[in-house]
């Protein structure tokens, strides 16, 4: 499926590209940079940096870290697909991940994630809502075992939704 | 102490004494506690001497290998090569959630920890690798780290030592093998997160291709204590019956447990006190029917065989499991054994970093094959391929993640078959329903 094509509304990927790297972040790189011998080192960094700005990880994203780190976009590419919290494509506004492992699948996490998927009317995980405003994923162990079910909605994590909750915490959510 | 509840009585909080207290998070909060003085103490002293203190300590890496911390330390020689220092905080081992609590609650404790062991090993330079999820230690952490670097703790002339130390945090971005040393360091390096082969050994050409140590958050943290009250104070921690696990030991607890969270406890406490008296025992008017002692990679035992434990890396070895990480994962008599032990082969399946074969094809099959188990459309025979697999999944790869899928398909067949038959015999599940359960004694 082309990166394009999912694109949901308010995320036109043919929109000129505005170059993250410039300004105070292109300071915030250049300081990164002294923590490391190579200049490779700074690629989770910089992938990150771009999420934040971006919303994803664009393909036009990953030409300008190649320029800026001195790498290839294709072995960008590779980096960015083994790692599961790079966006490979726009994703809604509040990006929900449930976690659904062992221990928090014991404590009913399959039952929350049916929940959010019905409160938010994305009907199917990884498909965002009609309206723009929700992706919902399981997510492998989010280290928070005790506190079942964890949640993270963007950077927020949430302990403890039940499917009791989870309506409250949608409705909380703009 | 038990966090998010009140600290037990046979509780021994050292590393967690401050859970919970919001005071502890500060510079001023933490020197107010006696924090500091143990790394002061530290860039005083020669990295022999720290190093033997802390190998007369007998403190074991806390991340689940258990490798001596004293020993590993001593590895790294003043060759006048740069060294670094990896401290890992990537937790992502299903049913640990203990480096998360030091890093929420004391983040001076790891910066503190962090310096100590850099010192100890000759670096300048430590990376604190914390897993990308985990976004408010990431925040404490790296806070704590400006105000110690704001107060001069941290850089050229580290507490007026003279010496150097830099400490940063690197953000993970998802992906549970680079809690694996070697893929921790690739990762870091902006590599894809694969395993290494070994050797070279880190200690040799790790970080960068320099000499470098990996140790576990928990790990430095139990040093700057080790450091403060001395090896002798350490060890009296422990029950004296076996001076090969010492100290305390984070357990995380989770799952079907009336009292979740985190435990600090002596290394010979009776695993059976431990789930009933600190832990509560099964939620209300259920049974326990599995425990995982030591995170998800290490075998399952039945409640017999872990209440008849102690809590040390002998006692849970010779109860047929290992100490691990530490994470306690508990199931009770309302879990259908197969469809967790196929959820948790899932979790493996994802993880892999694909470039073993035995691992790629392994944990896929054995997934699909669990799967159709717990769809009810299984055949005796797949138990048999499942032990096939697992077989060829075991001691053949790179790194072990690969064994951590083979072993709840091992010990899981081993203790629950009769599950396993049920399901592919009459598609059933053996499980037992909650309203018609007696309370446990």
């Amino acid at each position: 499926m082309s990166l394009h094509a999912i694109a949901p509304h308010g995320h036109d990927a043919h929109e000129a590209y505005v170059p993250v790297f410039t300004g105070a972040r292109r300071a915030e790189l250049d300081e990164l940079l002294t923590r490391y011998p190579t200049r490779m080192a700074a690629l989770l960094p910089a992938l990150w940096m771009l999420q934040e700005d971006r919303g994803w990880v664009s393909p036009d994203g990953i030409e300008e870290v190649a320029q800026v780190l001195e790498l290839t976009p294709a072995y960008i590419r590779g980096v960015v697909t083994f790692y599961t919290m790079y966006h490979q494509h726009p994703v809604g506004k509040h990006f929900v991940q449930v976690c659904t492992t062992t221990p928090c699948n014991v404590c009913g996490a399959e039952d929350v994630v049916t929940a959010f998927l019905k409160e938010t009317k994305c009907g199917e995980l990884g498909v965002t809502s009609p309206d723009g405003r929700f992706t919902i994923v399981e997510v492998e162990c989010l280290g928070a075992c005790g506190f079942a079910t964890p949640v993270m909605i963007n950077a927020a994590l949430v302990e403890c939704v039940s499917v009791d909750s989870v309506k409250d915490l949608v409705a909380g959510l703009d | 102490m038990g966090y998010p509840h009140p600290s037990h009585p046979d509780e021994t909080p050292v590393i967690s004494k401050y859970f919970g207290d919001a005071g502890a998070r500060s510079l001023v909060g933490w020197q107010e506690r006696g924090g500091y003085e143990s790394l002061r103490t530290a860039l005083a002293t020669d990295p022999v001497e720290v190093q033997n203190v802390v190998k007369d300590s007998g403190l074991r890496g806390r991340g689940g290998a258990g490798f001596p911390t004293g020993v590993k330390w001593s590895f790294m020689k003043p060759d006048g090569k740069t060294h670094y220092l990896c401290v890992n905080a990537d937790e992502s081992e299903p049913g640990t959630f203990k480096d998360r609590e030091i890093m929420r609650w004391t983040p001076h404790q790891l910066v503190e920890g962090t310096a100590i062991a850099a010192h100890a090993i000759y670096a300048e330079t430590a990376y604190i690798y914390i897993r990308g999820e985990y976004t408010e230690p990431i925040a404490r952490v790296t806070e704590a780290i400006r105000e110690a670097y704001g107060a001069g703790i941290l850089g050229a002339n580290a507490m007026g030592s003279g010496k150097r130390v830099d400490v940063h945090v690197h953000k993970g971005a998802g992906a549970y093998i680079c809690g694996e040393e070697t893929a921790l360091m690739n990762s870091l390096e902006g590599r894809r997160g694969n395993p290494r082969i070994k050797p070279p050994f880190p200690a040799v050409a790790g970080l960068f291709a320099q000499p470098t140590t990996i140790n576990n958050v928990e790990t430095v943290c139990a040093a700057t204590h080790v450091l403060k009250h001395g090896a002798d104070w350490y060890k009296s921690l422990s029950s004296p019956s076996n001076p090969r696990s010492t100290g305390t030991k984070l357990f995380s607890v989770c799952g079907n447990v009336a009292r979740p969270g985190n435990y600090e406890v002596g290394m010979g406490f009776a695993m059976k006190d431990f789930l009933w008296d600190l832990c509560g025992g099964p939620p209300a008017g259920r049974r326990f029917k599995a425990i995982i002692p030591g995170g998800s990679s290490v075998p399952i035992l039945t409640p017999e065989e872990a209440e008849a434990a102690v809590m040390d890396y002998e006692g849970i070895q010779a109860a047929g499991s290992l100490l691990g990480s530490g994470g306690v994962i508990c199931f009770d008599d309302t879990q259908c054994m197969v469809r967790q032990i196929a959820r948790l082969c899932r979790f493996y399946a994802h993880e892999s970093c694909a470039q073993c074969t035995q691992c790629r094809e392994g944990t896929a099959w054995t997934v699909k094959i669990l799967e159709r188990i717990r769809d009810g459309e299984g055949t005796m025979k797949d138990l048999d391929t499942l032990l096939e697999i697992a077989d060829n999944m075991t001691g053949k790869t790179i790194c072990v993640l690969s064994d951590s899928c083979a072993t709840p398909v091992v010990s899981g067949l081993k203790k629950f078959r009769h599950e396993f038959e049920a399901k592919i015999q009459k598609n059933r599940s053996s499980v037992m329903i909650p309203s018609f359960s007696t309370a446990a004694a």
